[in-house]
């Protein structure tokens, strides 16, 4: 069997359209609590419009253009929405044990997508332009150099940030969620716990 | 739904769920909820600090930070890696000094990049700047710090009327010159551009500007009027009252609890404890599903009965619960 045959095989196995769009989930997953991974998303979604118009015009451009600000505040609203979103399905999960029956790995890719996220935004507040990213760069720089860190990644050279911050970091968010979201669909959601003794969880 | 996943929902009821009705149902939610709080509240935008507005508002310190720069006894100067070999502001734990083992990667003399080097840009038009430094830079470097010593005595008898500074006379050489020069410099906005950090054209890198200001202390004091210094918990807020980065909040915290802030951490490892902390909480969030005890702890909690209350009150009634096996 080529590769392809097998990667074929291995999709159609586990990861069917069935499976990657499904139309049915068991009946538990109606809930408020199942939707703040989503809000996360298109929370992502708005940062990522929002961004791409920002950067059309330039760093400068919000700065002296009303309707600059106003995208800009929408790129600020949804940085706040988009990790509120995270921090509270991040808690959910954990309440819900949501690594059981082999989920580790789909845990592990949520944290390390919050802590690319939070240096994602690190970059945003220094890209701003204006005193607050003044501040962060000074400020942050003392942790930064104390880490060993900040001999490299220079929070004071605006051109590093800014490439970071509207390129790499995005893009590494973007593959982070997207197999996130893969794992979820692979494993499926997390089953309750069981309300009376039966076969003990694994975690593999 | 495939075999295997039919297996492991055994006994629990589905029920028709559309996907991208949700997605795009959060995604007007989310997005109403933003172009709202956008048109209500717009967004911070604090015009950045110059190295003009420094040098007009309060010339004296403006000087005394050039003066600091030049005798090289600035924060900055005295800083450490990765901008020198100083260790002022070294950071380490018992042996654990990143910093140190990185070493020197961003290198910033003080005196060159900050005083010498920009007044022989405009050394060229002016004879007498030209003079004062072809002096400075032939004398030996005793003398150097005798003139830069006895003008940071006379700067601190110096008297400022409006943006104009008067200094004493004093037995500094041709540091008076060259300092008054800096000023011109400095309040003409002239110095902004040229301690951009870069020999070519395009230009991005502030960090030499940004260092220059906070060795004024400039930032600082501006950042305490908006609540933004570590002690304020700054992180979490930006200028303006508008939310900072919130979730750094644990971060932040660690600043203000023992043993951070308390000596011997809170002198040699101000920065460095808090950072190792949060990364070996982070380490232990991500590892959760493999350690025993905090692998369990949502189960010890109980939250979940509440997640899922409608699933236990739709299930037949059950044996009373039993702890779970250990895995």
């Amino acid at each position: 069997m080529s590769l392809t045959q097998k990667l074929q095989h291995s999709l159609t196995e586990n990861l069917p359209y069935e499976e990657l769009l499904p139309a049915e989930q068991p009946a538990y997953v109606h809930s408020y609590v199942y939707l703040f991974g989503i809000a996360t998303v298109a929370s992502f979604v708005l940062l990522i419009l929002s961004g791409i118009i920002l950067s059309l015009f330039g760093p400068q451009w919000w700065h002296s253009s009303n309707v600059g600000h106003f995208v800009n505040s929408l790129h600020f609203w949804s940085v706040q929405a988009f990790f509120f979103f995270m921090v509270v399905h991040l808690w959910t999960t954990f309440f819900q044990g949501g690594w059981r029956d082999g989920r580790g790995v789909t845990w592990v890719s949520g944290v390390i997508t919050f802590g690319v996220s939070i240096l994602t935004a690190f970059t945003g507040y220094l890209s701003q332009q204006n005193f607050d990213a003044q501040w962060i760069a000074v400020q942050g720089k003392d942790a930064l150099n104390a880490a060993g860190v900040g001999a490299f990644f220079d929070i004071m050279n605006f051109g590093q940030m800014y490439g970071f911050h509207i390129l790499i970091l995005p893009l590494a968010v973007g593959l982070l969620i997207s197999t996130h979201l893969l794992l979820v669909r692979l494993r499926g959601v997390v089953r309750p716990y069981p309300p009376r003794s039966e076969p003990k969880e694994t975690v593999r | 739904m495939i075999a295997r996943k039919k297996e492991y929902y055994r006994g629990i009821p589905t029920a028709p769920y559309d996907l991208v009705k949700e997605f795009l149902g959060a995604l007007i939610v989310v997005t109403v909820l933003v172009f709202i709080l956008s048109a209500v509240l717009s967004s911070p935008d604090e015009p950045p600090l110059t190295i003009k507005q420094i040098a007009g508002q309060d010339p004296q310190g403006f000087a005394q930070t050039a003066i600091n720069e030049l005798s090289g006894s600035s924060g900055i100067a005295g800083y450490g890696p990765p901008y020198n070999n100083a260790s002022g502001s070294v950071q380490e734990i018992g042996p654990f000094s990143p910093q140190r083992w990185i070493g020197v990667h961003i290198p910033v003399n003080t005196a060159r990049d900050y005083i010498l080097g920009p007044l022989s840009q405009v050394g060229i038009t002016n004879p007498a700047l030209s003079r004062a430094l072809a002096q400075y830079n032939r004398a030996a470097s005793s003398r150097q710090t005798a003139w830069t010593g006895a003008y940071t005595a006379a700067l601190s008898k110096g008297s400022v009327h409006g943006p104009k500074l008067s200094v004493p006379r004093c037995a500094c050489g041709p540091v008076p010159i060259m300092m008054s020069m800096m000023l011109l410099l400095g309040q003409s906005g002239a110095l902004d551009g040229q301690l951009l950090t870069g020999h070519q054209y395009y230009r991005t890198d502030y960090t030499r500007p940004l260092l220059f200001l906070a060795d004024a202390g400039a930032v600082a004091n501006h950042a305490a009027q908006f609540h933004l210094i570590g002690t304020q918990w700054g992180v979490m807020n930006e200028t303006g009252n508008y939310p900072g980065q919130a979730w750094l909040w644990l971060y932040t915290m660690f600043y203000q609890i023992w043993p951070f802030n308390v000596a011997p951490l809170a002198t040699t490892a101000a920065d460095l404890g808090p950072v190792v902390a949060i990364a070996v909480l982070t380490l232990l969030l991500m590892l959760v599903p493999w350690i025993p005890g905090l692998n369990r702890l949502p189960r010890y909690l109980g939250v979940y009965r509440l997640i899922w209350r409608d699933y236990y009150r739709s299930r037949p009634v059950a044996a009373p619960e039993k702890p779970e096996a250990q895995p």
